[in-house]
């Protein structure tokens, strides 16, 4: 356990395997709304192939007492299986999916867009005359980069998936 | 979720109503007792009551009351306190409740109507997002959308609010779920897929928490509601641990009870209006054990300051209670019961030598303080003299003391919330667990009344005594009317000072004795009430009735109200102040020092905006 009386903010990203049943994602959010612990990324899907368990990653931040009182909160609410908090418990992945247009009619722009994309390894998945829109897959600040880097070129619209995070090796939630 | 969603008709055959289905389940969950209010919604169940024997209505006259009622019921018991409202109003109403018997880890189960399933979210008449209201209300709640789950739930949320920390669980059920015909499936043997509380103490960390008691000079035991909720055998384990070790104990306001408090090795309270010497110990203690506690706001005072030099050991058997305000060094998640039995065997196993000569200086140490007689006040005794609440109360205490020797009734005390509840816990002293109900964390006045009726209920020949205030008691006056339908001889003593005695105590410490909208005007005569409501009204104005009136009361059968008149302007002490520390107390007039702001030790701005 890291130590408590420090007073440094870290990010967590925290799994969640809860049961799949109707007003699990609101009583987790309204956790951390109702608590006060800050949500910097959320997502939710089923995981499971009879879908009875859904998996929630949330990317959290806070002093090392609140992160570990937000794990705490977390596990003792009736239909969660398990919490792991992948930051501490060490190696992992994080992943997340952007969706972003850019609207330019500009020849220049247009390369210069196509010409980051290919070197931030986004795919084109739409294209007019007047726009793009490109799929990138990364770590959250890969994203930014990329998003910050469109911006003069004409950024539109942007659409994210939050974090999806995973251990490395053979541990499991 | 389990078996199939539709019926075939062999099903519907052996299978009966949704309402009879609930009630065989709450049978086979050994419940006695339903408190509730009827409305739209939940007639089915009300037909199916109606048609059976078996579990006993209370018909309340305010949900909020009803919820109370079952936390009186559930404290003075220790099983599951149940609960009927209806949809929309009764389910809000009863939210109150609710947040009061989570904040306390009292386990109660409420059932609240619905509108059918297919009227759901259309804002139907008596329509309310129960579940949406009530999920940060409750330990957990369910919405019964399908018959087959019906049975199921039940069972469930029986177990998940007496398992780990116990709490309220509402069941909503929807009108069309209680008419149409659903399966029963018998209480699960196999263990919940995803609750799973941990009760048995890891052997490691009691230990390491016996290593630290054995070598400490100043340890002490601060026991709470954990004990209580574990039940009485935790309260007989804590009794033995401390005689066992010579350790000093003090207790939370919930923990009231779990160890005598006639014992010499008791301090009295703790916390804000905790005794002297309790918070003394606490503060000079080198190892504290927190034995189910939460070291609550109330508790600690200022938290930097909070027992600066001691090693703290936490046994709770919710982890989130660990490390949330305090940090400890060893952490024990388990049941209070069997961490205090591990506790003494572990005691027994450790061959160190306790250092028992510091432990000797530290209880000549804790003598000094105790020397101090913190709870001193002064009564006059010439005829016509003005009763002080102090007094009112320790007189209430000796003769229930008597009243029990004599007719072998045990003495249950509910309280309503403020002076007058802090009054009680220090000068009512309490030997046995389950005997004290008061709503703690929530802080709800109107409690004691309906919590009183409810320990009635379990306990009818029992004497049930709700210490008042005049404002806090018409909050759920109403409840008078369901004494007298069921006859039941609670007595209400009011201790009347005609102001919201704690309100009006902050506001001359710390808002210049400005009383803005503290003190009440037009109070009802407390004696014409109690006949209205058909028991029996009695009042005291001056010290020479006052042993009369509570003779009188506790040999009256029927319920009462004992308006005790008392000093206006006397305060609660000690008293540590908002955002100060345990040795910043402020004593009472008696000791020289009082509430005028030049001595108002730690009162800071800071401590201004804190409750």
């Amino acid at each position: 356990m890291s130590n408590l009386q420090d007073t440094a903010i870290r990010s967590a990203t925290i799994s969640v395997l809860v049961e799949n049943e109707s007003g699990v994602l609101a009583r987790v959010i309204g956790l951390f709304s109702g608590r006060g612990y800050n949500i910097d990324s959320l997502t939710v899907a089923p995981v499971e192939t009879d879908r009875a368990r859904s998996r929630i990653n949330v990317v959290t931040s806070g002093t090392p007492m609140v992160i570990e009182q937000i794990k705490a909160q977390l596990d003792r609410l009736v239909p969660v299986h398990r919490v792991a908090d992948l930051t501490q418990d060490g190696p992992h992945i994080a992943r997340e999916m952007a969706l972003i247009k850019v609207v330019a009619q500009a020849g220049h722009a247009r390369t210069e867009a196509l010409r980051l994309a290919d070197a931030f390894r986004a795919r084109v998945v739409d294209a007019t005359t007047e726009s793009f829109v490109f799929e990138m897959t990364g770590q959250t600040d890969k994203l930014d980069a990329f998003v910050d880097l469109m911006r003069p070129l004409g950024l539109a619209e942007v659409s994210r998936t939050g974090v999806a995070a995973i251990a490395r090796g053979t541990r499991v939630i | 979720m389990t078996q199939t969603d539709t019926l075939s008709p062999s099903d519907i055959a052996q299978t009966q109503s949704g309402a009879e289905i609930l009630l065989r389940a709450l049978k086979e969950q050994e419940v006695e007792v339903i408190f509730g209010y009827p409305g739209g919604a939940v007639l089915p169940i009300y037909d199916a009551i109606f048609q059976q024997n078996a579990i006993r209505h209370i018909l309340v006259r305010h949900e909020q009351a009803a919820v109370h009622a079952a936390e009186g019921y559930a404290r003075s018991t220790g099983k599951v306190g149940v609960v009927l409202v209806t949809s929309g109003p009764g389910a809000t109403n009863a939210v109150t409740g609710l947040v009061d018997a989570l904040m306390d880890s009292i386990p109660v189960v409420c059932l609240t109507g619905q509108v059918p399933t297919h009227l759901i979210g259309n804002d139907a008449f008596q329509e309310a997002d129960t579940t949406g209201i009530t999920r940060p209300a409750t330990k957990h709640n369910y919405l019964v959308k399908k018959s087959a789950d019906l049975a199921r739930v039940v069972h469930e949320a029986f177990y998940v609010a007496r398992s780990g920390r116990p709490g309220p669980v509402v069941i909503d059920l929807p009108k069309d779920i209680l008419i149409n015909p659903a399966p029963y499936t018998a209480k699960p043997a196999a263990a919940h897929r995803s609750y799973r509380p941990q009760t048995a103490p890891d052997g490691a960390q009691i230990a390491k928490a016996i290593s630290l008691l054995k070598n400490a000079k100043r340890p002490v035991i601060y026991s709470g509601g954990g004990v209580i909720n574990s039940g009485p055998q935790a309260s007989d384990a804590l009794v033995r641990f401390a005689k066992l070790t010579g350790i000093p104990v003090t207790s939370t306001l919930m923990g009231l009870g779990a160890y005598p408090s006639n014992d010499s090795q008791f301090l009295g309270m703790l916390g804000m209006h905790g005794t002297y010497e309790a918070n003394l110990v606490m503060h000079g203690s080198d190892v504290m054990l927190n034995m189910g506690a939460r070291f609550d706001d109330r508790v600690t005072g200022r938290l930097n300051a909070f027992a600066p030099n001691s090693r703290k050991i936490h046994v709770d058997i919710d982890p989130s209670s660990i490390n949330k305000n305090v940090a400890v060094e060893v952490p024990v998640i388990a049941d209070a019961g069997l961490a205090l039995e591990a506790m003494i065997e572990a005691w027994h196993a450790d061959p160190a030598t306790q250092n028992t000569a510091a432990l000797a200086e530290w209880w000549a140490q804790i003598e000094a303080w105790r020397a101090v007689n913190c709870l001193k006040f002064r009564q006059t005794t010439e005829k016509g003299g003005i009763i002080k609440p102090q007094h009112a109360i320790q007189r209430l205490y000796e003769l229930t003391r008597e009243h029990e020797a004599k007719t072998g009734k045990p003495t249950f005390i509910s309280t309503e919330v403020g002076q007058h509840q802090m009054w009680a816990a220090q000068y009512f002293r309490f030997d046995k667990p389950n005997r004290w109900m008061t709503s703690g964390g929530l802080g709800t006045m109107g409690y004691g009344l309906p919590a009183a009726m409810g320990v009635q209920i379990a306990h009818p020949d029992a004497l049930c005594i709700d210490i008042a205030g005049e404002a806090s008691i018409l909050m759920n006056i109403q409840e008078m009317a369901t004494l007298a339908q069921y006859r039941l001889p609670v007595k209400v003593f009011i201790l009347n000072n005609q102001y919201m005695g704690m309100v009006r105590q902050w506001q001359e410490l710390l808002h210049g004795s400005r009383y803005s909208e503290s003190y009440s005007e037009a109070l009802p005569d407390f004696v014409r009430l109690a006949d209205a409501f058909h028991g029996v009204g009695m009042r005291a104005t001056s010290i020479d009735e006052l042993d009369d009136v509570i003779r009188a009361m506790l040999a009256e059968p029927r319920a009462v109200i004992a308006d005790i008149c008392v000093d206006q302007t006397e305060n609660c002490f000690p008293m540590i102040p908002s955002g100060a520390a345990h040795n910043e107390m402020i004593l009472g007039p008696e000791h020289g020092t009082g509430l005028n702001k030049g001595n108002a030790a730690g009162l800071t701005d800071e401590g201004l905006v804190l409750v």
